[in-house]
């Protein structure tokens, strides 16, 4: 009886803005585990990047200050340029060709049959839900010297000599094959994400368009692109963001194949440092350096998503 | 009109060229793990596994080291999923059903670490983990998979909650519920959809995740599935590897993942574009 009485006094919206303790204590659990798993770890690293690690420090001396040593030595070292590079290159190579093919197969489901988007669209789930680890060695396996489908099917093309050529052998084929991994399991995804906003673009518009006498091609790129372009530039961070991680990917190529450090991208570099030389402080400034250029990438990202949370 | 006709069809003969091609590598796996490796020994590749048996995941799995590392597998992810779900549950209410100071900085903390690679954090957990003693644990994997899924889960969780209209719970409150009796009566059940969602999300997550596994379980008897089936392709560079297991041991890690991908496949997309695409 007394709820009742006070409720239409006490407004939902005026109930929401009086200071409660209730969204605090529902918080603090995922606060935690931030600041355990990611907070912290955070912060040593970016302590330990201005700490020197050497040979004594693995007989269990502490590890002296040193300023901006790390990052000096990083960044006149050609070896850390050289990584940063290649990952530059292989990210911007394999985020471009990924938006491109995902388009253009966005594109052609709405352009075909029932029956043929439906296998299009089965076939590209099948390949997007591979675990990482099944599809790096099915492709291992695809690509094998000897007995690999790849090697064996390009060797019929006539003039083409692929008998036991070694894909992981130099450093540009190797990179290839990544490249090849790398957009085969992020197609789908921008595929479908793509797709479902052409969806949105009315029937009515794009009869407009053709009664103004737009061909195909101006259709698309006149209309039909500006409105898709929200969805266009969201895929795209994604992908720059998630093609700079690649290390499972790097990796277990490099089990396979060659692992020099010609072949490294700044997830496997870091890693050696890191676990093999135990050189924990430059380990941790590279790692800064990854950081910064996440964070400075996702930033629009993040201010895109804050303003949905807002709405 | 017939002009027309005849482009639609040979892009759809394209279209289905097209999905023929991405499809082969899981085609691939599924049809080398049933083959021999007698045959897969051959230098002509055998494209249909006719005479095939499943002698390949009989042998896998009766290897002790399948079976240990599914065991990690499943306690990691089962852990991951329940921890998760049950503080992304409570995060994403608190962001959706409150206004609050420290709101929008929490909110923007979530999008953030979402965005964080493992590749660079992953020295610093390690140093973590080995100073804790919790190298080779489960708690320890646990703890930071959890820490990196659960932004992206109450992300997605927020937009379940806030689908479900207020007014709802206020009709309940006139009718002499709580507030917390209002949300568990009425609210908690219409999210049901989204907490599956999530989890399978989270339970994909842990069990794919091979970077950080490889640096917080060093031992052997400790890894979890990636890392074992990362074993086979290492031993291939130096000795000759027997495809046909390799793809076994693919397959099974890879079947439960692709049912459950399915399920979750819509959910997750309109989480990770947002608003830029109404479903």
């Amino acid at each position: 009886m007394t709820t009742t009485a006070s409720l239409p006094d006490v407004s939902v919206a005026k109930r929401r803005k009086r200071r409660s303790k209730a969204p605090y204590l529902l918080v603090v659990p995922s606060i935690l585990i931030l600041v355990v798993g990611t907070g912290y770890p955070t912060v040593w690293q970016l302590v330990t990047s201005f700490k020197e690690f050497g040979l004594k420090q693995q007989f269990g001396q502490p590890a002296p200050f040193v300023g901006v040593d790390n990052y000096a030595s990083l960044l006149t070292d050609p070896g850390f340029w050289g990584v940063i590079g290649r990952s530059l290159a292989f990210c911007g190579a394999a985020a471009t060709i990924t938006l491109l093919v995902g388009l253009g197969l966005a594109v052609l489901m709405q352009q075909i049959s029932t029956f043929a988007r439906l296998t299009l669209q089965i076939s590209l789930l099948l390949a997007w839900a591979m675990p990482v680890v099944a599809a790096m060695t099915v492709w291992t396996w695809l690509f094998d010297r000897r007995r690999g489908a790849i090697n064996y099917l390009l060797d019929k093309i006539p003039g083409v000599d692929m008998y036991r050529f070694d894909w992981l052998a130099s450093p540009w084929t190797f990179f290839v094959v990544a490249l090849v991994i790398v957009v085969w399991m992020s197609v789908p995804f921008v595929a479908f994400s793509i797709y479902a906003g052409l969806s949105q673009v009315s029937e009515e518009v794009l009869e407009a368009a053709s009664l103004d006498g737009a061909s195909g091609i101006k259709r698309l790129r006149l209309v039909v692109l500006p409105i898709i372009r929200p969805v266009i530039a969201i895929v795209a961070l994604l992908q720059v963001i998630w093609d700079l991680r690649v290390f499972t990917q790097i990796t277990m190529l490099q089990d396979a194949g060659a692992s020099g450090t010609s072949y490294d991208l700044l997830g496997t570099y870091i890693f050696k440092i890191g676990t093999g030389a135990q050189d924990f402080g430059t380990a941790s400034a590279a790692s800064v350096l990854v950081l910064l250029l996440t964070v400075g990438i996702s930033w629009w990202y993040v201010r895109r998503l804050l303003k949905e949370d807002e709405s | 009109m017939s002009r027309r006709r005849l482009a639609r069809l040979s892009l759809s003969a394209l279209a289905i060229v097209i999905a023929l091609i991405w499809v082969f590598p899981v085609y691939w796996m599924a049809n080398s793990a049933l083959l021999p490796n007698r045959t897969l020994q051959s230098f002509i590749p055998t494209f249909l596994p006719f005479g095939g048996s499943l002698d390949n995941l009989r042998a896998v799995v009766a290897d002790g080291s399948f079976m240990t590392a599914l065991g990690m597998s499943l306690s990691i992810a089962l852990i991951v999923v329940v921890v998760c779900i049950a503080f992304a549950f409570l995060a994403a209410v608190a962001i959706s059903r409150f206004r609050f100071r420290g709101r929008k900085s929490f909110v923007i903390a979530v999008l953030l670490v979402q965005m964080l690679p493992a590749e660079a954090l992953f020295i610093a957990q390690y140093k973590m983990m080995a100073g804790l003693g919790q190298l080779d644990s489960v708690i320890g994997v646990s703890v930071i998979y959890t820490a990196a899924v659960v932004p992206f889960t109450v992300w997605m969780l927020r937009g379940f909650v806030a689908g479900v209209p207020v007014e709802l719970e206020e009709a309940g409150m006139v009718d002499g519920l709580s507030r917390t009796g209002a949300f568990m009566r009425i609210t908690f059940p219409l999210l049901a959809p989204g907490l599956v969602a999530s989890g399978v999300y989270a339970f994909l997550q842990a069990w794919n995740e091979f970077t950080v596994a490889l640096v917080l379980l060093p031992s052997e008897a400790r890894h979890t599935l990636p890392l074992w089936l990362r074993g086979f392709i290492q031993a291939s560079a130096t000795r000759e590897t027997d495809w046909g297991q390799v793809m076994a041991a693919s397959t099974l890690v890879a079947v439960p993942i692709i049912i459950f991908f399915l399920f979750v496949q819509g959910r997750m997309t309109a989480g990770l574009v947002g608003g830029a695409v109404k479903g």
